[in-house]
């Protein structure tokens, strides 16, 4: 009973967020939509069971990247004012391109949820101790092993990056 | 149903003492600072001063709340509501007792108790951040928006070094769950094993707070009152509820990492608790009437150069100990 109101609101506020990020005229607004969103989705996760996926979703999404977001947003701002008519005329292949990947986005998606296991997966071996750091940790050591050691090349990669950019704009000055 | 309304009244008894904590806590800190500096401190309201924090609220009730013009209505009165909630809600994993037996009932002293326990309270006050910043660019004041971006900075940049400072607790405990922490403290506290992550958890636990000697966000002389500059009466007492709520939200998780939690002998162990707490209190206290304040690029080098490197060190050794121990 309890769980399903917390869902719906969870869910209604996920939509209303992820809408606020499109129809915001300011970005500051926009990031703090997404912010309502990330927050949602960490209570959806929540009620799935997966307490690490919620907190960590709040953690890096809500508490680190969209700060950063809004470090730069609101730095790059300060002066400017809203985009104006021709700038949104400008944006009209953008909006028709957004619409073409958020399509296949959503076909994407339905196809995923259409063809899951959704009974075995849930009375699985590891039904009690799911979402538990524990369990979450062996995953990510053992049978995910490869992807999460290449993401972690990847991420090596963009630190390396950003310290080439960093160095170079210091030898000019 | 009957969990509901337990965890409802639990919250509602701690928000209440919390707040009551920053009352009495406004006072002691003028009185002590008073007494830093070779002067009474406020001494006119009740006996000796003492009901001054009452005075204080009165006024702050009463007095005029401005909203600057040009200023982003919405998200300026929002602000400090972010603040005040990521305060108060970050506590609610902290075990500061044993589990109580209440009419037939265990009552855990915590309010929820999961087991990902204290990267529930990094990711609360990972969200308190957005108070500072939305009140310095909501403020349309070229000051607040400056002390919005430096506390930004600043609490991103620490609350790494902070994280890091805790792995070497969580890989020594082998659980995140603080009630487990609390309990793998029972023979030796873990200040003694991880001395270093206690250090760098202490300095990391100012740097989070704003206070000083790392309070540039409000360094009056460079930038009025940074985020809060344009703000008045109950606004601004939200902003600095929340820093009393998490000065002691940061102190109670020290005690629990690395003091022993509530074990302690003789006394009862909410007892315990509450003067391990105290303790780091007036530790902040004498840190802001001694030290200086830094240098902003010196803080930011500082975060990154030396805390964040010792940090990983510190986790490193402990995953090798640990690794070689078993």
């Amino acid at each position: 009973m309890l769980s399903s109101v917390v869902f719906w609101l969870a869910a209604a506020l996920a939509i209303a967020g992820a809408g606020g990020v499109l129809l915001a005229r300011n970005p500051v607004h926009s990031a703090l939509s997404l912010v309502v969103n990330l927050a949602s989705l960490g209570v959806l996760f929540l009620l799935l069971h997966a307490e690490f996926l919620a907190v960590v979703e709040i953690l890096v999404y809500a508490g680190a990247v969209m700060v950063l977001f809004l470090f730069v947003v609101t730095l790059l701002m300060a002066g400017t004012k809203a985009p104006k008519d021709e700038h949104r005329l400008r944006l009209a292949y953008q909006f028709l391109l957004a619409v073409l990947f958020g399509l296949i986005l959503l076909v994407l998606v339905a196809h995923v949820m259409l063809g899951a296991d959704w009974i075995s997966n849930l009375a699985g071996p590891n039904a009690g101790s799911f979402g538990t750091i524990a369990a979450f940790g062996k995953a990510l050591f053992t049978q995910y092993l490869l992807p999460f050691e290449l993401t972690a090349v990847v991420l090596l990669v963009a630190v390396i990056g950003v310290i080439v950019l960093g160095r170079e704009h210091g030898a000019n000055r | 149903m009957a969990t509901v309304i337990i965890i409802l009244v639990k919250g509602l008894i701690l928000a209440v003492i919390l707040l009551s904590v920053f009352g009495v806590m406004t006072l002691t800190e003028r009185k002590v600072l008073g007494r830093f500096q070779f002067r009474p401190g406020p001494n006119r309201v009740g006996p000796g001063g003492s009901l001054q924090f009452v005075a204080d609220g009165l006024k702050l009730l009463l007095k005029e709340e401005i909203i600057p013009n040009g200023a982003d209505r919405f998200v300026y009165l929002l602000a400090p509501v972010i603040s005040l909630v990521a305060a108060l809600f970050a506590f609610a994993v902290i075990p500061w007792g044993p589990p109580v037996h209440l009419f037939g009932q265990t009552v855990p002293m915590e309010i929820g108790g999961p087991n990902v326990g204290i990267l529930f309270l990094f990711a609360i006050t990972s969200l308190g951040v957005y108070g500072l910043i939305l009140g310095g660019w909501s403020s349309h004041n070229k000051y607040s928006l400056l002390g919005g971006l430096r506390s930004s900075a600043q609490i991103i940049s620490y609350e790494l070094a902070m994280g890091l400072s805790v792995t070497g607790v969580l890989i020594a405990a082998g659980s995140a769950d603080l009630n487990n922490i609390v309990s793998a403290q029972t023979n030796l506290w873990f200040i003694v094993p991880q001395i270093l992550g206690f250090v760098i958890y202490v300095i990391c636990m100012v740097a989070e707070t704003n206070r000083a000697p790392f309070d540039l966000p409000e360094a009056e002389n460079e930038l009025v009152a940074g985020y809060h500059t344009e703000y008045s009466g109950m606004k601004w007492a939200m902003f600095m509820m929340a820093e009393y709520v998490n000065m002691v939200t940061v102190a109670s998780l020290a005690t629990t990492l690395f003091l022993g939690g509530w074990h302690g002998p003789w006394l009862p162990p909410e007892i315990w608790f509450v003067i391990k707490v105290a303790l780091f209190m007036f530790f902040f206290i004498w840190l802001r009437a001694t030290l200086p304040r830094l240098r902003y690029d010196r803080l930011m080098a500082f975060g990154w150069k030396v805390l964040l490197p010792v940090a990983l060190l510190n986790t490193l050794a402990t995953a090798v100990w640990v690794a070689v121990a078993r």
